[in-house]
Formats: structure tokens, C-alpha cells, sequence
């Protein structure tokens, strides 16, 4: 990969529970000023904070560019729901929506739905992937062109272009057509954590940005090519995949001295990767990284991020668009131009061409 | 005009999926951008409106098996779009339609918490039950609830999402919480703390003895089409006699028609305003979709301009799936052919005066009079204004109507407080640790 690939950088905005939208508008509009491609907020049904979804659509009009993206997971919320909530984010955001993908493995998380046990892993990566390869589908589910407002022959809709999807996965089975038009971006972008394991499957073949964790360049080069390869091997083009290097920052010790480089820090999240130290030597790391054509960018996660966000953006990042890293505005409106990424083609209006 | 000591409550409907709404009107906007949910909701915000409301539906209709195509069709998921319409607006309640039948308590009590706090205590649930199986094609619960089964779910689906508002103490401690009944057996820890309205307001749609008892129970407010004064009257009366045996006062339940108007600068140009919005609203193609509802027969080559069709109505047949059915078919086509006789209608003129769905026609003046008189009547505690024009509907009501309204006192000049509560003039619940 060429050094002079774009550079992609996102944030993780959750962290100790709150539950004023002021402090996620303040962060997210923080990191819209660094010029970030999106921000992340995790959750899980678990974890004591607010629906994250829900938070980032009430931060969808107190910002313009930045792309937001919430953990929705997969294995205890419906398939239709979860495809309609993250459509309506997308067209609340005018074009801004992504959904980080993620399962709910705990017994404890199963009682407080009662409708079945924990799963093992591998089992619930595999419904997670088939609640992409749905939601997907009701996201094409109408044509883009689909309303016509015809007054003379007084169709609202050409029913032809709106879609059954009849989905039968091995966990459940959805009828269609999806309640939401397709939303701005046609399908908005599906984020994942898939250093290894089921989830690096459902990433690859589902996936338009993928975090991973390594400690070491060449180890994140071989899993973005290792990705790649697989991304391929289900008919999708490779270069439509941006692999981010998931990344754990503290820069709340910059009075002492820096501990520049990439340490393998305490295991904040399995087999995480973990930086300690201050916002000039993350750009150097960053630049270091991304020069060598390792990732395409970096999803950092701020131990506190009312602290270290403000950090990246204004020490980090302003270091890279000085450098000429990293842009210094949005050039386009949706997440997909942020990321690179074309508007996906409608799969039943290809089918309706070539029919 | 007569006065009332009871300021009545309004609410704004987002007009969408149903044949009230006029898309073909030049004024007619999308029904899907956010910039209609913001224009309506900042408007009746504007107009000091308790609630901003929207419907859900969870499958397209068909009609004879292919999707229904002359309405408005397509609308976005309730809570994201209340979600963002908390950043936009300050004051109004934001109220979302969410089906029982096909959610879980957790998973649910929990969205709605987070929209109170995002919100700051402007959220409420309209807690309906799905009709059918036809729906229940979308997900993996599936399957089909009988009424009765519906609404003991619905009910214990209510009693659990108040539980799950209650384990935080009000100072701010999680506490656990187990639930083991009929339809849910569930246990841990609730991860949002009680909401600015303790609990986010709950609302009850549907008509069955069943619904009306599930409402005297567990509901703040009803949302009905009662919306003629003695339906009305014989509806309030019948539901407010249901609260006593749950240990609740009167004034515990809003009462809250679906209703519509017209206005115009007399009450003849709103008459003739009136006629020309029902000719847009059952146009040919939909003359003949209400009748083959009825009629549940293909009736696509029948003249709309003719008379009623001589055939009798197959009471066995469905054409429509995804809409809840009115009454017994057979007696309905009696009932339009009757009218259709005495006054010597068409197919179209027939179907455009039985279905007639508007409910307050004429000056701002005469309208205002109507409203007010239909709360000192007994027959609502306030109104559900469906406007039949995304999205400037409400514009011309809140300019010309509230400020009578007010004048009379018969509506706020501001509002009192924060919470939707608060302008229902509910108290907020008391904490059951
Ligand atoms: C005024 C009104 C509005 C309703 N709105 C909705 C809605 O938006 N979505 C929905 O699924 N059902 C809606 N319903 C249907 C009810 O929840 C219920 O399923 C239906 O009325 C059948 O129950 P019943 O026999 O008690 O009337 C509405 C019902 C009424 C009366």
C-alpha cells in the first residue's frame, strides 16, 4: 500500500456512565473539530449507562460531519429492529451512521431476557453475521427510487421496486420489505472488531471497517492482508475493506517523561493494544504505523475521554495535518465519503437490470 | 362561547402510513427526512402541545397479496427519530408507538429510560399489541397472539418495564431485580437510573373490553378514535368508571381522541376546503381499495363513478393484511348501500361519506368553540390532531386556533413545567422499592 493513502482516524466516546447528552455533544463535537471520520460509543445490555443508539441520534443535530457510529449487539435484539434503528440513525444523520457490531456472551446478559441461554461464541458470531447479511438486505429492500408520488395513476410507491427478502438463516427468518427507506448512504457502514476468531469471519465478509489489535506493524499488516484475502474469497473487493488498529490511549501522564512506541499494556480488553504517553509521540507512532503502510488508520480508545480526547485532537491530530497526514475538514457530507467507501449498489435493482 | 376550568391537552400526530395524509397536495413534503419531524414537532412546540406522537407499523400492508401502494409508505423507527428530535426541541413530549408483542421488557424499559434522560422527562410510551401473524413474519418471536393473550402480555410487559424504572432508588443506588410471571422471567440489574419522570408517561391504544381495562390499569393517557361528542361521551364515561377498581382517581387518565380539522376564513370556505381534501384523500383508486376492504373481493374493474357494487361482500376474505379491521363487513355494506340510496351517491361519493374522518371543519373561531365544547362535555380530556399535510399541517392551527384557545382559557399560555408529566398534570409515580 502506497504512503500516501488517506489516513483514517475515529474515537471511542463512552467511558464511566453518564447520563447528560451535553457531555457526548461536547466530545463529538470535539472530535467533528479534529476532522475525525466517526466516533464510536460502546454498550451492552450490562454495562450501567444509556442505549447508545439512541445517544448518538440525539447528538445527530448538534453535529454537522462526524460520523456516528453505536455498538448494537446482536443477540438479544430482533433483526428487524436492529436494521430499522440503525437506518433511522442514518437518515436522522443525514448520511452519518454506522453500527459497530458486537454479541452478548454472558449468562448474566441471557437473564435479562429469559428467552434463551448463553451461547458460545462461535454460535452467536454466526447469528451476528446473518443479522448483517439481513440487515443488509432490508436495507435494499426498497429501491432508491422506490417513491414516485405518481398523482396520475395515484401509486405512492412502484411496489415492483420494493422487496421481500424472505431471509432463513439457521437462527431466525425475517419476510421483508423493511419499514425505513433505504436510508442516505444505502447501507450504512457496518464496523467490527475481528482481530481473530468468529468475528474476523462475520468482519470479512460483512464488515466495511474492521479493528484490529496488534502490538507490532507487521502483525497488523498480516491480519489486514489476511482479511483482505478473505474478504475476496467472498467476492468482495479487498480495497473496499478500511482496517483501523484498535488502540487503548492514556496521555494523562505527559508531566512525566514519555514512553514513546507501542507497549503492551495492562489487558484492558483481550489482547489489547495499549499507548501510554503523550500526544507528539502518538502522532510519531501513528505516522510511523501508517508510513508503512501497516493500517489504513486508527480507532483510539481515550482512558478518560474528556481529557485525552481533547489531547488527540488538539495535540495528535493537529500534529498530523501539519504534517500533512491527516486532512484539516470534512470534504464530504456522509461517512462512506469520510471513509473512502462508494455508496453500495441495490442488490434487487442489479437483479431487476439484468433480469 | 361557553368557558371551561379545565384546560384541555393537544397532542400532534405525524401524519404518514394511512389515507387521512395528502401526498399529492403541492404543499405535501417527504414523510421520511428529518427535517419533517423537526419542522411538525418545533411546531407544536410552538403551539405549547403536551406531545409530538408517532404510530408504528411493522410490516408494509398488502392488499391481494401485493404491497399496498396508494398511501404513504415508509416511515423511520419511532425512538432513534424522538431520540434526535430531543436536540431540537425543548419543551414538548415526545411520545413513541412501540409494540408489545414483538420486544422485551428489558431491552425496551431501557430505550425508553435513556430518551427521558436524553430528553430531560419528555418521554412516553404508546404500548400497543399487534393484531396479527402477518407482522409477526418479521421477527423471531413470530407467531400470533389471540387478543386476550396480547394484552395479558402487554399488561405484565407494563408492570415489568415500572419494575425495572424502579430498582435505581431514587438517590441514585442500583438495586437487582428479579421478575418471574406468566410471560417473562427475568433477573439482574437495570443499567439506567430512575428517569427525570420516574417513570416516562404510558399511553394505551385499542378498543376491545380487554384494551379498556388494560388501560384503566396501567395507562396515563388513552389515544382514541372516539372523536365524535357521543361516542365520546359514552367512551369516557365507560373508561373512567373502569379506574376506581384499580384505586385510581378520575384525573389519573387522560382521555385523547385522534381527530382532524379543517379551518378556513368562514365556516363555508372551510366546508368547501373540507370537500376538496376528501376528493384527494379517497381518490378513484382508493374509492375502490375501501370498498374491495370491505367487500374482500377483486373489485379492480368496477366504476368509481357508479354505483355500489350489487355483488354481497365475502366475509371470509381479506384483501388487506397489516390493518386492523372495523367491524362486520356484511353490515357495513348494508350500511353503505342505505346511505348511498337516501342520497343517491356513487361508489366514490359513498365511500368518501362513511369513511368521513374530519372532525372539526370551519373558522378558527367556530373550531376553537368545538374543541372547548367538547371537553366541557365530558367527552375527552384533550385532543390528538391529525394533520393531514407532512409537514406544514399543523402550521395553520397553531397560529389561528391556539390564540382563541388561550384567550378563553382554555388552553395554557405556557408551559408549567419541564416534564411531560407535568403538562399532563400527572404526578410523577410514587417510587415502589
Ligand atoms: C387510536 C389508535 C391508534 C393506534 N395506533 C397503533 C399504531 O400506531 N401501531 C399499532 O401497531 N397499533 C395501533 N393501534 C392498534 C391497537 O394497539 C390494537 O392492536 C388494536 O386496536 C386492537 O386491539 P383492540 O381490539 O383492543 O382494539 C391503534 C389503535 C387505536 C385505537
Amino acid at each position: 500500500m502506497s504512503a500516501t493513502a488517506p489516513l483514517h482516524l475515529a474515537a471511542e466516546i463512552g467511558g464511566p456512565p453518564r447520563y447528560d447528552p451535553a457531555h457526548y455533544i461536547d466530545l463529538a463535537r470535539l472530535a467533528e473539530r479534529g476532522a475525525l471520520d466517526f466516533v464510536t460509543l460502546g454498550d451492552s445490555f450490562l454495562r450501567p449507562g444509556l442505549d447508545a443508539l439512541a445517544v448518538l441520534a440525539r447528538v445527530a443535530p448538534a453535529t454537522h460531519r462526524i460520523g456516528l457510529v453505536p455498538t448494537v449487539t446482536t443477540t438479544h435484539t430482533e433483526p428487524f429492529h436492529v436494521s430499522s434503528a440503525v437506518a433511522t440513525l442514518d437518515w436522522v444523520s443525514r448520511g452519518r451512521a454506522g453500527w459497530y457490531v458486537d454479541v452478548s456472551t454472558t449468562g448474566a446478559e441471557a437473564r435479562l431476557f429469559g428467552r434463551r441461554p448463553a451461547a458460545p461464541a462461535d454460535e452467536l458470531w454466526q447469528e451476528a453475521g446473518e443479522v448483517a447479511d439481513a440487515s443488509a438486505r432490508l436495507w435494499d429492500s426498497w429501491e432508491d427510487d422506490a417513491e414516485i408520488r405518481d398523482a396520475a395513476t395515484g401509486r405512492f410507491v412502484d411496489r415492483d421496486k420494493l422487496h421481500h427478502i424472505d431471509f432463513e438463516g439457521a437462527f431466525f427468518s425475517v419476510r421483508g420489505p423493511a419499514i425505513v427507506p433505504r436510508p442516505p448512504q444505502g447501507h450504512p457502514v457496518v464496523v467490527v472488531d475481528g482481530t481473530g476468531g468468529p468475528a474476523a469471519r462475520v468482519a470479512a465478509r460483512h464488515a466495511d471497517v474492521v479493528l484490529v489489535r496488534a502490538t507490532a506493524p507487521e502483525r497488523a499488516a498480516a491480519l489486514r492482508a489476511e482479511l483482505r484475502r478473505r474478504a475476496a474469497a467472498h467476492g468482495r473487493d479487498p480495497r473496499a475493506l478500511r482496517v483501523l488498529l484498535a488502540l487503548t490511549v492514556d496521555l494523562g501522564d505527559i508531566e512525566t517523561a514519555p514512553e514513546p512506541g507501542l507497549e503492551s499494556g495492562p489487558p484492558l480488553s483481550a489482547g489489547g493494544s495499549y499507548y501510554r504517553g503523550g500526544p507528539v509521540d502518538l502522532a510519531e507512532l501513528i505516522t510511523r504505523w501508517h508510513r508503512g503502510g501497516a493500517v489504513d488508520g486508527f480507532h483510539l480508545t481515550p482512558i478518560t475521554p474528556g481529557r485525552d480526547l481533547e489531547r488527540i485532537v488538539n495535540g495528535t491530530v493537529a500534529l498530523l495535518q501539519h504534517r500533512g497526514l491527516f486532512r484539516t475538514f470534512h470534504p464530504g457530507g456522509t461517512l462512506r465519503e469520510h471513509l473512502g467507501l462508494a455508496r453500495p449498489a441495490n442488490r434487487y435493482a442489479q437483479e431487476r437490470g439484468r433480469a | 362561547m361557553t368557558t371551561t376550568t379545565r384546560p384541555m391537552h393537544l397532542a400532534a400526530h405525524f401524519p404518514g402510513v394511512n389515507n387521512t395524509t395528502v401526498w399529492t397536495a403541492p404543499r405535501a413534503g417527504s414523510q421520511i427526512d428529518f427535517s419533517s419531524f423537526e419542522h411538525l414537532a418545533r411546531t407544536a412546540e410552538r403551539g405549547l402541545f403536551d406531545f409530538f406522537f408517532l404510530a408504528e407499523g411493522l410490516r408494509l400492508r398488502e392488499h391481494h397479496g401485493r404491497i399496498h401502494d396508494l398511501d404513504v409508505v415508509g416511515r423511520p423507527e419511532s425512538l432513534t427519530v424522538l431520540a434526535a428530535l430531543a436536540s431540537v426541541t425543548h419543551r414538548i413530549g415526545l411520545a413513541a408507538t412501540v409494540n408489545t408483542t414483538f420486544n422485551e421488557p428489558y431491552e425496551l424499559a431501557r430505550r425508553l429510560a435513556t430518551l427521558d434522560h436524553l430528553s430531560g422527562g419528555r418521554a412516553a410510551w404508546n404500548a400497543v399489541t399487534s393484531p396479527d401473524a402477518f407482522t409477526g413474519e418479521n421477527f423471531r418471536r413470530g407467531g400470533y397472539l389471540d387478543r386476550a393473550h396480547r394484552y395479558t402480555r402487554a399488561a405484565e410487559f407494563v408492570a415489568t418495564a415500572r419494575e425495572l424504572w424502579d430498582t435505581w432508588t431514587p438517590d441514585g443506588t442500583p438495586r437487582p431485580f428479579a421478575h418471574h410471571g406468566r410471560h417473562f422471567g427475568i433477573e439482574g440489574e437495570f443499567t439506567v437510573p430512575r428517569s427525570p419522570q420516574g417513570h416516562p408517561v404510558v399511553i394505551q391504544a385499542g378498543d376491545s373490553a380487554e384494551g379498556r381495562e388494560f388501560a384503566a390499569s396501567a395507562a396515563d393517557v388513552i389515544f382514541t378514535r372516539h372523536g365524535t361528542p357521543e361516542s365520546g361521551r359514552a367512551f369516557y364515561a365507560d373508561v373512567k368508571a373502569r379506574l376506581a377498581k384499580y384505586g385510581r382517581e378520575r384525573d389519573e387518565l387522560r382521555i385523547m381522541p385522534g381527530v382532524t380539522f379543517v379551518l378556513g376564513d368562514t365556516d363555508a370556505d372551510a366546508q368547501e376546503r373540507a370537500a376538496e381534501i376528501r376528493l384527494q384523500q379517497v381518490s378513484p383508486q382508493n374509492a375502490i381499495l375501501a370498498l374491495e376492504q370491505v367487500w374482500g373481493r377483486d373489485l379492480s374493474g368496477h366504476d368509481p363513478d357508479g354505483p355500489l357494487p350489487a355483488v354481497d361482500p365475502d366475509p371470509t376474505a381479506s384483501a388487506t393484511r397489516g390493518r386492523v379491521a372495523h367491524g362486520d363487513p356484511l353490515e357495513t355494506a348494508a350500511r353503505w348501500r342505505a346511505l348511498s340510496e337516501r342520497k343517491g351517491l356513487s361508489t366514490r361519493q359513498t365511500v368518501i361519506e362513511a369513511t368521513g374522518r374530519q372532525s372539526f371543519v370551519g373558522s378558527p373561531r367556530t373550531v376553537a368553540e368545538r374543541l372547548v365544547e367538547f371537553v366541557a362535555a365530558d367527552a375527552a380530556d384533550g385532543f390528538v390532531l391529525v394533520p393531514h399535510l407532512t409537514p406544514g399541517g399543523l402550521d395553520e392551527f397553531v397560529d389561528r386556533v391556539v390564540p382563541l384557545l388561550q384567550e378563553r382559557g382554555a388552553f395554557r399560555s405556557e408551559y408549567g413545567g419541564p416534564t411531560l408529566r407535568s403538562h399532563l398534570g400527572l404526578a410523577e409515580p410514587v417510587w415502589k422499592g
